[in-house]
């Protein structure tokens, strides 16, 4: 029963299955060689007939026999061709089977060879890869050089072009001072000629009318080696002073920049000290402060004893001691600042709280005031507004219009009236002033003609021609009293009526007496020479009968008068 | 403030005495002594030749009268207007004349700087000193008078003389390591020599009373130098201006710079306040044109200024001078320090018309004062901090820590205000023109807005 189940099983298996599974199977079936004996046995002759015939038909082989009924004579031949079919078949298949693996052989070590050369150039591309971002990277750092090149270059350009500047700057001040030497050497060159040729030398002379003496009063003293030394100490003297002030004022500002550093020495570690109350202690902090403590006791005690003496070692535990303290209170500070940002977060309501309620508080104050304050800038714009549209009547708008400016007004109507009062004063006092300067004059005049005639009167008295002389003298000086009496009283007066724009200037406005020999340097160049002409005239006048030109004389002092009003135009 | 009548004055001689109580101005050959408070004539002075300078004694007794082209001193008495001295330096020429600090010598500079005499006025002696330096500023009284320092030059190298004013003795001799010496001054306590070198080379030098070199300061090499170099009164500070457009300041304790102001053609990011003048030409109506008004007013050329201020950043307006000219028209060339050396106030060459005030305590910029035309003459005030500067036009210009003011100077025909002077107690101001002077009286007890 096993071997009919195996058929069946084969059979089954060999019906359904393509041609390949059954080169495959058949292949076990080649090896197996047990299957051989047990598919056919005297039993099942036919059924193997059948199916052998079957499959041979399913091959494409020309049956074997005929199935005819009842015959169980196998056709050997063809059987044996059948057989020979099936050999041939199966050498082909395995000829085919061969040529397949060899294929398969040839295209696995294709496969394979493309592989390695696929890795190989993989390879390959990363290596150049490597590179090509090697070459890159170089061509950047030549580009950066060249370029850090570039500014250099552009640099010392620059600061060529500086140095030829301050070169040419040089060069253009030297050529200028030579050239100033040049000129002050030919100058000394013309001096030297000049001195050389010029015959007398001036010498040098000084001439006082006294000598004066020394500023202090004190006499002067000869040099010897006492004043020379003495003048030595002085001005060791001087120098000392200056270097024992200067010395002082150091002193005194490093004992109060000492005081300063101590001071703050101490508020850092009352700053300190305090701190570490409220934060959780640490051990060796303790102990620092411990050590600190002690040592800040010595530092005070020695630096109050040393004040006066600023050792060094004092100076610098001092310092260090500064120092160390603000390292730790900046440390602490920066502990402080992350604890704050760490509470910021989250947790730490409460100081938050509170910050923002003062906060808040701050703001709702402040907003009230602002509120305050507009209510009040409104109310005043409401009071000024009903000020300017009231209606008011017209007296008070009379009254009020300009009121702002009532006040100045006032003041400057008074300060007008006093400086009007002031300029009429002035007024007052110039005339007066003119008027009395006019009455000076004549006076002069009156005091210079007699004067005068008094001279003339000495100066023609020891003269020869006394007598001759007298009576014209008398004659003439009738003659120029009538002429003066008459010019006098008539013209001067008129004159000095007609002209009132010269009073300004009354001495020069004076109808000069002829014989004015006073000249004082104030007077201009033009009347000295007015003086000769009137001079002459009147001599020629003296010189005449003096009868016969009374008219003459009085056509003179007419000329005179038009001469003096020359004389005033052209002053 | 009050302004007096305008007088006449010839070459911008008008010195106040020492004491303050005279004013003294040439007009022409004549020397016009007047009394400070009245402006009354007191004295008369003929001399024999227009008056090149003049010098005040320091006890304001003595009137020193120079005429360089003819080689002549005058010296006038104030007390005895009868008596005279006149110093004829003869054929050896006169280049510039000034008083010892005790007012009875006089020191003579000889035409090309051959030498230096000094004549005694109590004994009529003369002494000689050789070889003097011409340079900017070769001599140098120092404050108290004791003290006279004199650049020399003698065999290509610099040299400087201390001398005693008292008997004019040689106290000390010692050459300098400056390649052309330029300048030296006293520092106001008298212990310090500070001595600068010309533009080609910057190099400060400090040397003490007795002659040892205390320190060298020199900020760059190769550009153009040191311009100009200034004390402060308290002899703390030692400016120092420079070619650079900037002022470098050094302390008088190890003579190391402790600041540095520059001058920047655009400021911003400061607390300084900067003041612009600003002009305004006052409208005039037809009627207002007779000719009484032409002729007696000059209001109608007269401009009205003010002060605004400017909200930064402001650009200051710069003039770049000629590269190819020697002494070029760049750097500080104008320092000075007020009283109490509170401030201190500079100009640079090539923003001519800005006056800068610096802050000594807060070593910051205080003050910038920007006026329309170049700034001809700045002057503190010797008791308060008061600056006074003019700019050649008729106005008269004011800051203080309070403000800034413009003040015109009233007159007929227009005065302009070229250079000016304060009365050493601060009260008034002497405007001094062209051929005219002028003086301002300040209020005292009105504040400057």
């Amino acid at each position: 029963m096993p071997e009919s189940s195996l058929v069946k099983d084969i059979h089954s298996n060999e019906c359904g299955a393509a041609p390949s599974r059954q080169y495959s199977q058949s292949l076990p079936l080649h090896r197996s060689s047990y299957l051989l004996g047990t598919f056919c046995t005297e039993q099942n002759v036919q059924e193997c007939l059948s199916h052998i015939s079957q499959e041979v038909s399913s091959l494409g082989l020309p049956p074997a026999w005929k199935d005819s009924a009842g015959s169980s004579q196998l056709n050997v031949v063809a059987v044996l061709n059948c057989m020979y079919d099936l050999i041939q078949l199966h050498r082909k298949g395995l000829r085919t089977l061969e040529n397949m693996e060899v294929e398969q052989l040839k295209l696995s070590s294709n496969v394979d060879y493309l592989q390695f050369t696929s890795t190989r150039l993989k390879e390959q591309l990363e290596i150049s890869k490597r590179e090509n971002t090697g070459l890159l990277e170089r061509e950047r750092q030549l580009q950066m050089k060249v370029k850090s090149l570039q500014n250099c270059l552009k640099n010392e350009k620059e600061e060529v072009q500086k140095l030829q500047n301050v070169i040419a700057s040089r060069a253009s001040q030297y050529n200028h001072e030579m050239k100033r030497k040049e000129r002050e050497f030919n100058k000394l060159k013309e001096r030297l000629n000049q001195l050389l040729i010029d015959k007398k030398e001036k010498k040098q002379a000084i001439d006082v009318l006294n000598s004066i003496g020394r500023a202090d009063g004190k006499r002067s003293l000869w040099k010897t080696e006492k004043t020379e030394a003495k003048h030595e100490g002085e001005m060791y003297k001087t120098i000392l002073s200056d270097y024992d002030t200067r010395q002082r004022e150091l002193m005194l500002e490093n004992a109060e920049l000492r005081k300063v550093l101590q001071h703050m020495k101490k508020d850092i570690v009352s700053i300190l000290g305090s701190k570490k109350l409220t934060t959780k202690g640490e051990k060796p902090d303790d102990g620092c402060l411990q050590a600190d403590s002690e040592e800040e006791d010595e530092v005070f005690n020695s630096s109050m004893e040393s004040v006066e003496l600023s050792c060094v070692h004092v100076r610098e535990k001092l310092t260090n001691s500064i120092r160390l303290q603000w390292r730790r209170l900046k440390s602490h500070v920066e502990r402080l600042d992350s604890q704050a940002s760490v509470a910021q977060m989250g947790e730490n309501e409460n100081s938050d709280a509170v910050t923002r309620e003062t906060d808040k508080e701050e703001m709702d104050r402040l907003k009230l005031e602002i509120q305050q304050c507009k209510n009040f800038i409104q109310t005043q714009q409401q009071l000024l507004q009903q000020q300017l549209s009231s209606p008011c009547d017209e007296e008070t708008a009379s009254l009020l219009s300009n009121c702002y400016m009532l006040q100045e007004k006032d003041r400057l109507r008074d300060e007008w009236k006093t400086l009007e009062e002031q300029r009429k004063i002035f007024e007052r006092e110039r005339r007066n002033f003119t008027e009395a300067a006019i009455r000076l004059s004549c006076e002069r005049k009156t005091f210079e003609e007699d004067r005068a005639m008094w001279l003339k009167h000495q100066f023609l008295k020891f003269s020869p021609f006394e007598e001759s002389k007298k009576f014209q003298m008398s004659k003439s000086k009738s003659a120029f009293l009538i002429s003066e009496s008459q010019v006098g009283s008539g013209s001067t007066t008129d004159m000095l009526i007609r002209r009132p724009s010269d009073t300004t200037s009354p001495t020069h406005c004076v109808p000069l007496a002829t014989t004015d020999l006073h000249c004082t340097p104030s007077t201009s160049s033009t009347k000295p020479k007015r003086n000769t002409e009137h001079e002459e005239g009147l001599m020629l006048c003296n010189g005449n009968s003096c009868n016969g030109h009374a008219p003459l004389q009085w056509n003179k002092s007419e000329d005179h008068s038009s001469h003096t009003q020359e004389i005033n135009s052209s002053l | 403030m009050n302004f007096s009548e305008v007088f006449k004055q010839s070459n911008q001689l008008c010195k106040v005495s020492p004491d303050g109580k005279y004013l003294a101005t040439c007009v022409q050959y004549r020397l016009v002594v007047r009394d400070m408070s009245t402006l009354q004539i007191l004295q008369l002075y003929t001399c024999l030749d227009q008056i090149s300078h003049m010098e005040w004694s320091s006890d304001s007794l003595y009137i020193l009268c120079a005429m360089y082209k003819r080689g002549l001193i005058q010296v006038w008495s104030l007390e005895q207007p009868d008596w005279h001295c006149k110093i004829d330096e003869g054929s050896i020429g006169l280049v510039s004349s000034r008083w010892s600090p005790d007012g009875r010598h006089i020191l003579n500079t000889t035409e090309f700087h051959l030498r230096i005499t000094v004549w005694s006025l109590c004994t009529k002696a003369v002494s000689y000193i050789k070889y003097p330096k011409a340079c900017q500023k070769g001599l140098d009284f120092s404050r108290d008078g004791c003290y006279m320092a004199l650049a020399e030059r003698r065999d290509c190298k610099d040299y400087i003389s201390v001398f005693v004013c008292d008997d004019w003795h040689l106290l000390r001799h010692f050459e300098t390591e400056t390649q052309d010496l330029a300048g030296l001054e006293w520092s106001p306590n008298g212990c310090v020599l500070a001595v600068w070198d010309s533009c080609l080379e910057y190099k400060v030098l400090l040397y003490s009373l007795d002659g040892r070199l205390l320190s060298t300061f020199s900020a760059y090499e190769w550009s153009l130098g040191v311009k100009s170099v200034t004390w402060s009164p308290s002899s703390q500070f030692l400016a120092i201006g420079s070619y650079d457009e900037k002022v470098r300041i050094l302390n008088h304790i190890t003579w190391k710079k402790i600041a540095q102001f520059e001058h920047l053609g655009t400021i911003n990011n400061t607390k300084a306040v900067v003041y612009k003048e600003v002009e305004r030409k006052t409208a005039v109506c037809s009627d207002d044109l007779s000719l009484h008004n032409i002729t007696i007013g000059s209001t109608l050329f007269n401009t009205q200024s003010k002060y605004e201020i400017c909200p930064l950043p402001v650009q200051i307006p710069v003039v770049k001078p000629d590269p190819d000219r020697a002494n070029p028209k760049i750097g500080v060339s104008f320092m000075a320090f007020s009283s109490d050396s509170h401030y201190l106030a500079t100009r640079n060459d090539n923003m001519a018309s800005v006056v800068w005030v610096w802050d000594m305590q807060k070593m910051s910029l205080e003050a910038v004062l920007e006026q329309t035309s170049t700034v001809r003459c700045v002057q503190w005030d010797p008791r308060r901090p008061r600056l006074a500067l003019c700019t050649a036009n008729s106005k008269l210009y004011l800051w203080s820590p309070a403000g800034c003011v413009s003040v015109q100077v009233p007159s007929e025909g227009g005065f302009q205000v070229l250079s000016l002077n304060w009365h050493c107690s601060g009260d008034s101001l002497i405007l001094l023109g062209k051929e005219q002077l002028c003086l301002c009286y300040m209020d005292t007890d009105q504040e400057d807005k």
